[in-house]
């Protein structure tokens, strides 16, 4: 069986593009990014490991961007002793697209403990990359011991409250949240009244047909909440953007891809540069996972992901699945 | 036994006005003692730990992941704690203590001072 065969799709019930072997292999995906096109509303995204394999014409569309994720510059433990390496490796994979992305999102933990030199170090790393627009939110590990007034300092220029804001790129509403503020002790990840607020009334005027794209750092579904990979009040966000036609919803946090379709909304997370977490419950925490050193950058995407609107079958892939 | 007969000596010399406070803070000068709680794979263990008032209980993060210990009622807040760092705290005053991680917040745990 070559390389390539291995990533057909054996039975693809839903007719969503993906099966459960592929599902089962993408969660086991420790990539470096994804890479995103949209055309006609409908965003697909492609693991960055095999952007090779994907035509020109695939690529092309009338907006394309990337999504890196979990930089954590400054860890340096055995799960990944060079995570500089692996975010330099991530941007030259960007940087040899066909289609060049418009722009980048960078989903938090940027940095591993909120240090000036970690972000630094990000920021220079990223300076090599083609695109040269890169939007962040907060990862929880970027607010650490200052309740984010370095990060906003940094990157949150004309951001409101914590950091959140939004912009329009060819027709698409991007939307970036923050939910990694206030944690309440046994909860999850919050968005908070003031920021479902400004949710509320930033999207209030957008035409229905208009594509939403939504990012933040905790998953915005609820992925495995006994290791707090969820959002508390996200049905209240969500609920916000229930007119839309296309809502597409990019998280981070859970260092692994996994993509669960709702309707007209598909979530969709993305792998870590620094390094992988298990799947939800096939550890005793969600701590970084060890692989071996050779198959820490090749572990990469073995399967891309795809959401087309309209298809009706979904491809409901819960950690239930896993 | 030699503390017994220490404490039974403070409730002579300082009389009846707390007593139990005093002898206590006694006891923590002449015997050091300190209570610990592992930070272990996204858990505190013990989960809940029950000390004597006066006694100092020490955090240390064993994870690959920094974590934080914090008061749920504002009694204590740690700075980040980085793999094999540590966090002191004194409990000086009787009480139940719940605490919580605030960059992980499932994880929680209880110090009861008594």
């Amino acid at each position: 069986m070559s390389e390539k065969k291995k990533d057909e799709l054996l039975h693809d019930h839903n007719h969503d593009g993906v099966d459960r072997r592929g599902f089962l292999k993408c969660m086991a995906w420790a990539g470096t990014g994804a890479f995103c096109v949209m055309k006609g509303g409908v965003l697909n995204s492609y693991s960055l490991s095999r952007i090779s394999e994907i035509s020109t014409a695939d690529m092309m569309g009338e907006l394309s961007f990337v999504q890196i994720s979990d930089s954590h510059m400054g860890f340096n433990k055995p799960a990944n002793p060079d995570v500089a390496g692996t975010l330099k490796a991530a941007v030259d994979k960007i940087n040899a697209l066909s289609g060049a992305p418009e722009f980048m999102l960078h989903t938090g933990d940027i940095s591993h403990l909120s240090k000036p030199e970690e972000f630094d170090t990000v920021d220079q790393i990223l300076k090599s990359a083609t695109p040269k627009d890169v939007f962040y939110v907060p990862g929880e590990h970027d607010v650490l011991n200052d309740d984010g007034k370095q990060f906003l300092e940094r990157y949150g220029k004309g951001s409101k409250g914590a950091g959140w804001y939004s912009f329009d790129k060819q027709g698409a509403h991007f939307i970036g949240l923050v939910n990694v503020m206030n944690l309440k002790a046994g909860g999850l990840g919050t968005l908070g009244h003031d920021q479902l607020e400004w949710l509320e009334d930033d999207v209030k005027h957008l035409k229905h047909s208009t594509p939403i794209v939504v990012f933040a750092h905790i998953p915005l579904w609820s992925v495995y909440p006994e290791w707090g990979w969820g959002t508390e009040d996200s049905a209240q966000a969500l609920a916000y953007l229930k007119k839309f036609g296309s809502v597409t919803v990019l998280n981070g946090h859970i260092h692994q891809t996994m993509q669960k379709v709702e309707g007209n909304v598909t979530f969709h997370t993305a792998a870590s540069t620094a390094f992988p977490q298990p799947q939800p419950g096939k550890a005793d925490s969600p701590g970084p996972m060890k692989v071996p050193a050779e198959q820490l950058r090749s572990v990469l995407g073995i399967t891309d992901v795809h959401y087309v609107r309209g298809q009706h079958a979904l491809a409901v892939v819960d950690s239930t699945l896993a | 036994m030699s503390i017994a007969i220490l404490t039974a000596a403070l409730v002579i010399v300082f009389g009846a006005t707390g007593t139990r406070h005093q002898s206590f803070m006694v006891n923590a000068q002449q015997k050091p003692e300190t209570a610990e709680v592992k930070i272990d794979n996204f858990s505190f263990g013990p989960g809940t730990l029950t000390v004597p008032v006066g006694i100092a209980v020490t955090w240390t993060n064993r994870d690959d992941i920094p974590h934080t210990v914090v008061s749920t009622d504002g009694a204590f807040k740690s700075k980040v704690l980085d793999t094999d760092e540590k966090f002191s705290f004194t409990f000086s005053k009787a009480g139940s203590y719940p605490y919580f991680c605030s960059i992980h917040p499932k994880m929680t745990g209880k110090v009861i001072a008594q």
